[in-house]
């Protein structure tokens, strides 16, 4: 019996693997092709020349690529910490209190994964203009609050409905000041929702394009931006070079947290819980 | 070394119509382990979590050798609250939690790890602190979190239902040794309980508290031979309560007439005495000797329990099996309720 299980439960474990890669991965192999193409015409399975020429364009300092990564990577990282800084207080709040009007601050919370960012940012624009956060760093790292809150808060909110405040008065009763409390006792037991939630969050804020176009006003050039001005142009092989650019962060990522998003750690399975 | 006065304190959670803890009033002497008794839901635990500074008190004052500490914060107060589920840190090994309170005290890591290694010793663990907390039994938990309080050596250690995780051949152990180290490093020892058993055990003194109010302050004794009312002589597996009139040191009720003690209790009231307390097979012609019909016997292992009516009442017997063997319901017995063993309770 077990054995028949186990052969069933390996096979559809096979099965979604190839699924996962055929959606996942597959799409990107003619991107990867196309970058090292030097021309690639219909009908020929793979092209006749290449050529590194692409990368070579990428890597210059007139595509404004590497100045654009590090950009991305900075807004993405202060979108992250803030959302930290954000969700952590607030899902303890959601995860572990009850209080009049809870229900409204959930819903407001996951409002932005619900309702479209273009129809908020527009509203979100006059006020930034009003404050003069518009077209400046600081604003496209503040807009991209709005869709990074929700995960963060979300998955921060599950480990708190299963986190045991006691070993907090424990730690206090022992001695320690209610910062080293956090830093002792709190923060290690909630690391593996921080992990996983600023995962979320960095990658939601490195994807955006609607945000930062309207709040950036052009002037903060993101690498989805600069990707979709390639891909405009039709310059295929210099889309694919930066693309492949651009999916690193994500597959890096992954890699290293893989242990926490196997769902053996309570960070995901969280989710259900509030 | 510290004195710990109670007064008064009380505590009222919000929208909560009736207080907790109704204005306890306890003096605990200095070295003392003290047991706070009472039925779940008592206040028992909010009193502890008020001296430990984990909840505001609604009113009332809590003092350290007569200074009020109440404005101290948790960490300040010289207090170690040991919880009943342990709540050993699963992040740091058995050595990083015992060493936790001394860490926190910012001493020097080779002071800790040769106190851990001495702690260790005192609780029997000597080769465990390399173990992660979930590798240990729960009796090893429990002594893990005895040493990670007593390294600190607090003023005042409170105890949250000590033995009650404990299986059976555990419990006396574990009483042994925190009563030996509590004995050895004088600390004032507060702990709280719903086994009226674990508390005469393990205590100098017991405090019983029902509803929220301090019933009775006394050593274990005390609540055997001296309750204070019915509720507390039932709390302490009292059964036989006969209504009647106490004067000059004789009763009158349904039992007929009995010799109380000198100075016994005078009034209207209820007379009460222990099931195990009564004399079986005694002569007729003793001093309070009844006839009594056994209604039911039934047999505890160690010990017998026997129904007995007598007139119209009906009375608990506790004794020796050996005793009461060949005796079966219908038979009829002499009992006697020397005058030492009667408890007047009147209002």
């Amino acid at each position: 019996m077990s054995t028949r299980e186990s052969l069933i439960t390996r096979n559809f474990r096979v099965l979604t693997g190839l699924v996962l890669i055929t959606w996942l991965i597959l799409p990107l192999i003619p991107l990867a092709i196309w970058s090292f193409a030097k021309g690639w015409f219909f009908p020929d399975l793979l092209p006749k020349t290449w050529s590194l020429r692409a990368w070579e364009y990428a890597m210059s300092d007139t595509a404004g690529v590497v100045d654009s990564l590090w950009l991305t990577i900075g807004i993405s990282l202060a979108a992250t910490v803030l959302s930290i800084l954000v969700g952590v207080p607030a899902g303890r709040a959601l995860g572990m209190y009850k209080f009049r009007g809870k229900e409204i601050v959930e819903l407001m919370i996951l409002a932005p994964t619900i309702v479209p960012g273009i129809a908020v940012v527009l509203g979100i624009h006059s006020v930034f203009i009003f404050m003069g956060l518009n077209n400046s760093i600081p604003g496209v790292i503040l807009v991209h609050l709005v869709p990074t809150l929700p995960y963060m808060v979300l998955v921060m909110a599950g480990i708190f409905a299963n986190y045991d405040a006691s070993f907090e008065a424990q730690a206090r009763s022992l001695g320690a000041s209610p910062l080293k409390t956090f830093w002792y006792v709190t923060l290690p037991a909630i690391m593996p929702g921080i992990i996983v939630g600023g995962l979320f969050a960095f990658l939601v804020s490195w994807s955006q394009y609607i945000l930062t176009l309207l709040i950036g006003g052009g002037r903060v050039v993101t690498l989805p931006l600069l990707l979709f001005n390639f891909a405009t142009s039709g310059r295929n092989d210099i889309t694919g070079a930066i693309g492949m650019i651009y999916i690193l962060p994500g597959i890096i990522i992954l890699l290293l947290t893989a242990r926490h998003l196997s769902g053996r750690s309570g960070a995901v399975g969280g989710f259900g819980q509030i | 070394m510290t004195h710990v006065s109670i007064k008064e304190l009380t505590k009222v959670y919000p929208g909560a119509s009736e207080p907790s803890l109704d204005r306890l009033s306890l003096e605990i002497p200095t070295g003392e382990l003290t047991a706070l008794l009472g039925p779940s839901g008592c206040g028992k635990t909010t009193t502890m979590k008020m001296i430990a500074g984990l909840l505001e008190p609604t009113s009332g004052d809590v003092t350290f050798d007569g200074r009020s500490i109440l404005k101290d914060k948790p960490e300040n107060r010289g207090v170690v609250m040991v919880f009943q589920n342990y709540l050993l840190f699963p992040y740091m090994s058995v050595a990083e939690n015992i060493g936790f309170g001394l860490k926190m005290r910012k001493k020097d890591p080779e002071e800790i790890k040769r106190r851990v290694g001495e702690m260790l010793e005192l609780v029997k663990l000597p080769d465990l602190g390399k173990r992660k907390p979930s590798a240990l039994s729960g009796g090893q938990q429990q002594r893990v979190a005895l040493a990670r309080a007593l390294i600190v050596q607090p003023n005042v250690l409170l105890l949250d239902e000590p033995l009650s995780n404990l299986d059976a051949h555990l419990r006396f152990e574990m009483r042994d040794l925190i009563r030996s180290l509590q004995q050895e490093m004088g600390i004032t020892t507060i702990f709280v309980t719903h086994d009226q058993e674990e508390a005469v055990v393990l205590a100098d003194r017991v405090a019983l508290i029902l509803d929220g109010r301090m019933k009775q302050y006394d050593v274990a004794e005390a609540f055997y031979k001296r309750p204070v009312d019915e509720a507390t002589a039932r709390f302490f597996g009292g059964q036989n309560f006969i209504a009647g009139t106490a004067k000059d040191a004789v009763f009158e009720g349904s039992f007929g007439r009995l010799q109380l003690p000198e100075g016994a209790n005078q009034g209207n009231g209820v007379l009460t005495f222990r099931p195990e307390n009564v004399l079986l097979n005694s002569e007729p012609s003793a001093v309070n000797s009844l006839e009594a019909t056994i209604s039911d016997k039934i047999y505890l292992g160690t010990q017998t329990r026997l129904k007995v009516r007598i007139g119209e009442e009906v009375a608990d017997v506790i004794s020796n099996p050996s005793d009461v063997e060949g005796l079966s319901p219908g038979d009829t017995i002499t009992l006697t309720l020397p005058p030492g063993i009667l408890w007047m309770l009147t209002s």
